[in-house]
């Protein structure tokens, strides 16, 4: 009854809660040996996650192509896939992007605007859709796929961006043609984040419906929760795990468009910087929610804007945000194997 | 292997149990039972399942602590805290399933349960030791054989000889006929009964089954919800008495009435199906058979023998590797349309495992086969949590399954009422064509009773009904027409009215 659900749900809460502490603690640990006074760095870190209207615009900033390659994950991890391949996934969605807008001058922006979304969405949808017919068809591990498939793209937008679609006006780097200025979306009114954010919230609030309120997504609660219940009941499960697939890959290939639309302008290597693997950790924190999704990536936000303060600030080096960002990781995986072990959130038993 | 006690010299442990308790949460699965399991005796607890017999000897093996009570061993109180200590007063247990590693020998199989085992085993002196302790035993296995190449009751025996080489001289057999025909069932027990007389060995047997307790037991401790229910020797005890201690004041269902039903049509047809197994190898061969409307055919055979390949095939969560399936005249896909157009339900074994999903709440797992249709739909394609719910609750009222309400995770509920939620939802719609398997394991005899007339009824009402089931009395109780699976090949068929138990369990052994 309520109670369950309530139970349930404060465990997630509680679960997570340690595990953010323990992160913190570990954390504090690797500062102090570079002679730091960790509560000195966590006031730091606060300082520039949340603490001001500039801080908190950067937290922003940075979780909005989160939120996106979170569900790429997440997605597919509700049909009982796990899908790691967000990275390659916006890759293909950015460049998808750019060899879309770079003929759509002519269009009205809003028109252009949609047209490119299209492109990088089905674009990242069939690039995770590939890696969902493998495993169905072919019995390919859809991990070790998506994990290889994210240097493939990686490759073919360095091919693309260093030969064919190669903007040799740009000097300082190696990047595409871009796509015209027309077509560049801004910043949300009353706030500098770009509209990336915006998508991002009401693409998971979308699905947060659907998977919630939909026959298609209680079957797929039902195929991930046991897939041997699926097969009985008749479910259409090749077909579920595509749609899943391309769904999450439609999110990360979102992504990628929105980089390119509302930052870059055109396709380089600073597409690859990471926001794939990060929005693994973020759908596992959010439990495969894409709602919760909203909410743990703009923590997860707040950790990558405050790390240039902090390595500026206490002399850290470069990868300290990173470390702080993987143990994060090791512990919300390690806390996963915590349900379900404390009698205070179980249900009695009559 | 030094401080194993000598066998001829020595008697068996003496185990007494006192006010034994033993609680899960709120659940009481033991309340103050006390046994006196005495020396060279053999002891049968009997019980239905959930009584609390496992619970009783997994305390005394010390894979359970218990919350009250002692434990005595020759006149010692003994806090057995795990299975080691337990070995070490002497203490073994033969479990219901088989523990042995198949592509080992029987010598190997022997000796890999041995404590203290060198780096280097000098094989030639373990195997004169084998061969020796042989020769002390009234049944004998050949040391050289691989245990793959046993049959079921050469395993039991296998697993019940390591027991007593390893140095266990109280054994504790769990269920061990559950596994066996029933000639290889008598000749087991016989043997335990011999050792008990030759007070070699005290044997404590948890059953369900009357007959064995009658003819092999010379005491016996019937537990019921818990509690201690009855005891005392088995001669002075009458069949009457025995079940009445065993299921109280209840009144037991009458089995189900079987109506000559008037529609007589093939409904459900298998042609030359062949299914492989985890391993790849044939499971089924070229299974072929016919079920017609109003008719049950059960498939009897000894557990492993492909049935639960050839239901996994029939439900769709395994692919044939040749063969089709037929329902009135069509091919059948296994798909939800065809489920729901030929009203095909199944209930397979260990339902959480095959047919529910764990962490969803009772109500939802009771709507896994209509979730995507009206009531519990809208506008096509959004489902309707609140008629979820009460699709859920109208359910567990009518089946009368035990949960604390349709929103608990059916992971909460116990075996029985698992298996019953899923009958529930099998059953509620409209059912043409019936798969069962083993649709009775772990349930108590009200419900035992109960299942089966409800599986009587939907036959009556016409349905075609394919019954897969390890317990021939189940089958010899329901199905019209019995078939026997050996090694994946439909070995012998009988109707109901030339059924014979013996000629059946002689099928189900081997070739005849």
């Amino acid at each position: 009854m309520f109670g369950s659900t309530f139970n349930n749900g404060l465990e997630a809460v509680v679960i997570n809660a340690a595990a953010l502490i323990l992160t913190l603690a570990g954390f504090g640990i690797f500062v102090a040996l570079f002679g730091h006074n960790p509560l000195d760095v966590y006031y730091i870190l606060y300082l520039g996650a949340f603490a001001t209207q500039i801080s908190i615009e950067n937290t922003l900033t940075q979780s909005a192509p989160l939120m996106l390659t979170a569900l790429c994950t997440a997605i597919p991890a509700r049909a009982g896939l796990l899908v790691i391949g967000g990275e390659g996934a916006l890759v293909v969605g950015g460049v998808a992007t750019v060899l879309v807008g770079i003929h759509l001058g002519h269009l009205p922006p809003w028109a252009g605007v949609l047209i490119m979304g299209l492109a990088g969405s089905i674009a990242g949808g069939l690039w995770i859709g590939a890696a969902g017919a493998l495993r169905q068809y072919r019995g390919v591990n859809e991990t070790i796929a998506t994990l290889l498939m994210n240097y493939i793209a990686i490759a073919i937008m360095n091919h693309l961006v260093s030969g064919p679609i190669r903007d040799f006006d740009q000097v300082l780097k190696t990047s595409s043609w871009s796509i015209p200025e027309s077509l560049m979306v801004g910043t949300v009114p009353g706030l500098d984040v770009h509209w990336g954010l915006g998508v991002g919230v009401v693409t998971c609030v979308i699905l947060y419906v659907i998977m919630r309120q939909t026959t298609f997504g209680f079957g797929v609660d039902i195929l991930g929760g046991n897939p041997r219940a699926a097969q009985m009941a008749g479910l259409p499960i090749n077909r579920m795990v595509l749609v899943c697939c391309f769904i999450g890959g439609a999110g990360a290939g979102l992504a990628g468009t929105m980089e390119i639309i509302a930052v870059h302008g055109f396709a380089s290597e600073s597409l690859v910087v990471g926001f794939g693997y990060a929005g693994i950790l973020i759908a596992f924190l959010a439990r495969q929610n894409p709602a919760a999704i909203i909410i743990v990536a703009i923590l997860v936000g707040g950790i990558s804007a405050s790390g240039g303060l902090l390595q500026r600030r206490f002399d850290l080096p470069d990868a300290t945000a990173a470390v702080l960002q993987g143990m994060l990781f090791v512990m919300v995986l390690a806390s996963n194997t915590a349900y379900g072990r404390f009698k205070i959130f179980q249900v009695k038993a009559n | 292997m030094t401080e194993k006690p000598a066998m001829a010299t020595l008697p068996p442990p003496d185990v007494m149990v006192t006010d034994m308790t033993k609680r899960f949460g709120a659940l009481v699965a033991l309340d103050a039972v006390s046994v006196h399991f005495e020396s060279g005796t053999f002891h049968a607890l009997l019980g239905e399942n959930g009584a609390g017999k496992s619970t009783l000897v997994k305390c005394l093996m010390g894979y359970y602590q218990a919350d009250e009570g002692d434990i005595s061993v020759n006149g010692v109180t003994q806090h057995v805290t795990n299975p080691r200590h337990a070995h070490h007063l002497g203490l073994g247990m033969v479990y219901q399933h088989f523990t042995l590693v198949p592509s080992m020998t029987v010598a190997e199989n022997l000796v890999l349960g041995e404590e203290g085992l060198p780096s280097v085993i000098n094989w030639k002196e373990h195997l004169e030791i084998l061969e020796a302790f042989m020769q002390s035993m009234p049944f004998r296995l050949d040391l050289n054989r691989p245990v793959s190449s046993l049959a079921a009751g050469e395993k039991q025996k296998l697993e019940i000889l390591k027991q007593l080489h390893l140095g266990s001289r109280f054994l504790i057999l769990d269920e061990p006929t559950s596994v066996l025909t029933p000639d290889e069932a008598d000749q087991i027990l016989g043997l335990m009964q011999q050792l008990t007389d030759e007070n070699r060995i005290s044997v404590v047997m948890i059953t369900h089954k009357l007959r064995e307790v009658e003819a092999y037991a010379n005491e016996v401790s019937v537990l019921r919800n818990g509690r201690l229910a009855g005891q005392g020797y088995v001669k002075d005890l009458t069949h009457a008495d025995l079940i009445r201690m065993m299921i109280g004041s209840e009144k037991v269902s009458k089995p189900a009435v079987r109506t000559e039903a008037s529609r007589r049509e093939i409904a459900f047809e298998i042609r030359n199906l062949v299914v492989g197994n985890d391993k790849g190898l044939t499971a089924v061969s070229d299974a072929s058979l016919q079920v017609k409307e109003g008719e049950i055919v059960g498939i009897a055979g000894v557990s492993g023998n492909g049935q639960t390949e050839l239901v996994e095939a029939l439900s769709g969560q395994r692919d044939e590797e040749s063969g089709e399936i037929f329902v009135r005249g069509m091919k059948y896909g296994k798909t939800r349309s065809e489920m729901r157009e030929f009203g095909i339900n199944m209930l397979p074994e260990d339902p959480l495992n095959n047919s529910c999903v764990r962490e969803m709440t009772v109500a939802e797992n009771l709507a896994i086969r209509n979730f995507d249709q009206p009531p519990t739909t809208y506008a096509g394609c959004l489902i309707n949590r609140g008629a979820v719910r009460r699709h859920g609750r109208d359910l567990i009222e009518r089946f009368r399954i035990k949960t604390q309400g349709p929103d608990v995770r059916i992971e909460t509920l116990s075996g029985g009422n698992v298996q019953r939620t899923v009958l529930a939802r099998e059953l509620a719609g409209d059912v043409e064509v019936l798969i069962v398997q083993n649709p009775c394991f772990g349930l108590d005899l009200n419900a035992v009773a109960e299942i089966r007339n409800r599986i009587m009824e939907a036959r009556n009402g016409g349905a075609t009904i394919l019954l897969i089931s390890e317990d021939l009395d189940e089958i010899l109780e329901l199905a019209d027409r019995i078939i026997v699976m050996f090694e994946g090949h439909f070995v012998f068929e009988t109707s109901r009215e030339k059924a014979d138990v013996h000629e059946i369990g002689r099928h189900m052994a081997s070739h005849v």
